[in-house]
């Protein structure tokens, strides 16, 4: 038993071998966007800072601000209409099957494996065609892809729920839409963090879609800063800094719910 | 008692004719129930026939058209866009470099990942911390992970080594310096190392959730038996675990196919690194080749569709099984 728990103890050397590598372009970010301007130099990339500066931040809050509030403006209405519409979608293909109801599914799960430049091009003509191009046309786009997830994530919520719990209601003279408002809503909280975190993220992080839907005044903040680094003129260090800024908001939601982003992902790949 | 009856029939003096009442009554809202049911569901399914396969169709037939420019162009092409792309270099490269990419991802996202739920999987303390480390890059942009690795990879030699390079030097593994992405042929591997940075975490929580659904019986029992730790991974755990194997095989395998951020975060459009999304992107929106764009993002959608509908249809089989 000794000897056993000895070499579990072992088992911490590649773990912590392996968190390294995983924090390293975290590590990166972290140290470059807090030195001074002065401190900056690729040579020194690895150093930590010698004190805490906010030059970088400034500088990259000054570049990407109106995109970071495009990005809220967008990704909020986005997440909160795509969830509410896959839980009366799920309600309905878990619990009111209608003729056909499991055929059509299957049709509506493709939709989110589908690489999106096989409708890129109808889209932008689309969009263009009744004049929604921009921050809301974009909005609008993810609130549709974001469908197919958001239908199934509730669906395998409420079809796990025992069939008794609507019965009683049905008998108590109950409709759909009171079973669903005073039944099944109150209890479907945990699968609504759920669908919104992952709505908010894949919007947040989203990129096609928003370079091909949107110009430079409603850019969300990946493609604005995505155009940052490829340009010249922009320091490495504040690119750093830029990137932090991009990621931190989905972050801070990953670290405040991570358990909530989990089923999110096993969901994605129709395991949850 | 009698009391009651007597009010009771009071009440109703037709007890059967009122339960036919009663049953009309709920056959009149299920009726209406199932109406509305339909009609809620319905402007979802609306958006989903226009907004996917509508749309699969429209770019189906701009894949088949002449149109080049900005004025949608239909008049017929045939084959001609589909025929033109296999003799055409750029898109070679893109087969090649998708290939290396996919072969290099997925190959090293599932060993890592495997790796890591094993080890995961061993009752240590600190698991948790562990397992929300080896997951957060997942929650964040294929853009930001490529501005930041795009630094990482620094090229550049001499005084102005940087970037995981000058980490190398560092430790003393010179021999470790490359050229990372910008290395010929092979360059997309390194793009893939970033890729694999970003995802393995994923496929540790699927190994993670299959493992923790192996009954412990079955671990005992092989024990027991006299099973070494090596045999009962060898022998119970990983002929259980093919499904999620298999499950990861598809999910990383579509993600490869649609790389695209990615690169463009860490590369821009630069041809080595080309890949078909990044060609359909450019030729369709800065080079305006509409019908050779649209005939890339169909291949496209057939190579993805190839893996996920059998998935797809498996699932959904499997659930109604239970």
């Amino acid at each position: 038993m000794k000897t056993r728990r000895l070499s579990k103890n072992f088992l911490y050397v590649p773990l912590i071998f392996m968190a390294i590598f995983y924090l390293i372009p975290l590590y990166v970010m972290l140290v470059t966007s807090f030195k001074s301007f002065a401190e900056v130099d690729l040579r020194t990339m690895w150093n930590l800072p010698r004190g805490i500066h906010f030059d970088n931040f400034v500088e990259a809050y000054s570049k990407l601000a109106p995109s970071l509030w495009n990005s809220f403006a967008m990704v909020i209405p986005a997440a909160v209409l795509s969830s509410a519409l896959g839980s009366l979608n799920g309600y309905i293909f878990a619990k009111w099957k209608f003729r056909g109801a499991d055929l059509v599914f299957p049709f509506i799960l493709f939709g989110m494996f589908i690489p999106y430049q096989s409708i890129l091009i109808p889209l932008v003509q689309f969009m263009n065609a009744v004049g929604l191009k921009g921050l809301l046309g974009l909005t609008l786009t993810h609130i549709i892809y974001g469908i197919p997830i958001t239908t199934l994530t509730f669906r395998n919520y409420y079809a796990s729920l025992p069939q008794e719990l609507l019965e009683a209601a049905k008998i108590d003279g109950a409709d759909m839409l009171k079973i669903y408002r005073h039944i099944l809503l109150p209890i479907s909280i945990p699968s609504f963090v759920v669908v919104l975190i992952w709505q908010f993220t894949s919007a947040w992080n989203d990129f096609l879609f928003a370079v091909v839907l949107t110009g430079n005044k409603d850019w969300p903040i990946t493609v604005a800063l995505n155009n940052m680094a490829g340009s010249q003129i922009i320091a490495w260090n504040v690119q750093m800094a830029g990137s932090l800024l991009t990621a931190l908001p989905p972050l801070l939601v990953y670290i405040l719910a991570g358990r909530y982003f989990l089923r999110g992902l096993l969901a994605g790949s129709l395991k949850g | 008692m009698i009391m009651r009856g007597e009010g009771t029939a009071n009440k109703s003096p037709h007890p059967l004719k009122n339960w036919i009442q009663v049953l009309n009554m709920r056959k009149l809202i299920k009726d209406k129930d199932r109406v509305l049911s339909v009609l809620l569901v319905s402007p979802s399914i609306l958006a989903v026939l226009i907004f996917i396969y509508v749309f699969i169709g429209w770019t189906v037939r701009v894949s088949l058209s002449k149109w080049k420019g900005l004025n949608p162009d239909y008049s017929w092409n045939g084959l001609t866009n589909y025929i033109n792309l296999f003799s055409d270099p750029r898109f070679a490269v893109d087969i090649r470099n998708t290939v290396i990419f996919t072969g290099v991802f997925v190959v090293g996202s599932i060993l890592l990942g495997f790796l890591l739920a094993v080890l995961l999987d061993q009752g240590l303390k600190g698991e948790g911390f562990f397992r929300s480390l080896f997951l957060f890059p997942m929650a964040i942009s294929y853009i930001v992970t490529g501005v930041v690795w795009r630094w990482l990879m620094n090229p550049a030699t001499g005084s102005r080594t940087s970037g995981f390079n000058l980490l190398f030097s560092y430790l003393h593994l010179d021999f470790l310096q490359n050229a990372w992405h910008t290395t010929p042929t092979w360059g997309i591997a390194a793009v893939a190392l970033a890729a694999i940075w970003q995802m393995s975490g994923y496929t540790m929580a699927l190994y993670l959730a299959g493992l923790r659904a192996i009954p412990h019986e079955l671990r005992e029992a092989a024990q027991i038996d006299g099973a070494s730790e090596v045999q009962i991974y060898r022998f119970v755990v990983l002929p259980l675990l093919t499904p999620i194997t298999l499950s990861a095989l598809i999910i990383l395998g579509h993600m490869s196919l649609k790389v695209f951020d990615l690169i463009i975060a860490i590369a821009g459009k630069q041809l080595p690194l080309d890949v078909p999304a990044i060609y359909m992107w450019q030729t369709t929106f800065d080079g305006l080749f509409y019908g050779r764009g649209a005939a890339i993002s169909i291949l496209l959608l057939i190579s993805v569709a190839v893996l996920i509908i059998p998935y797809i249809v498996y699932t959904l089989k499997n659930e109604s099984f239970k």
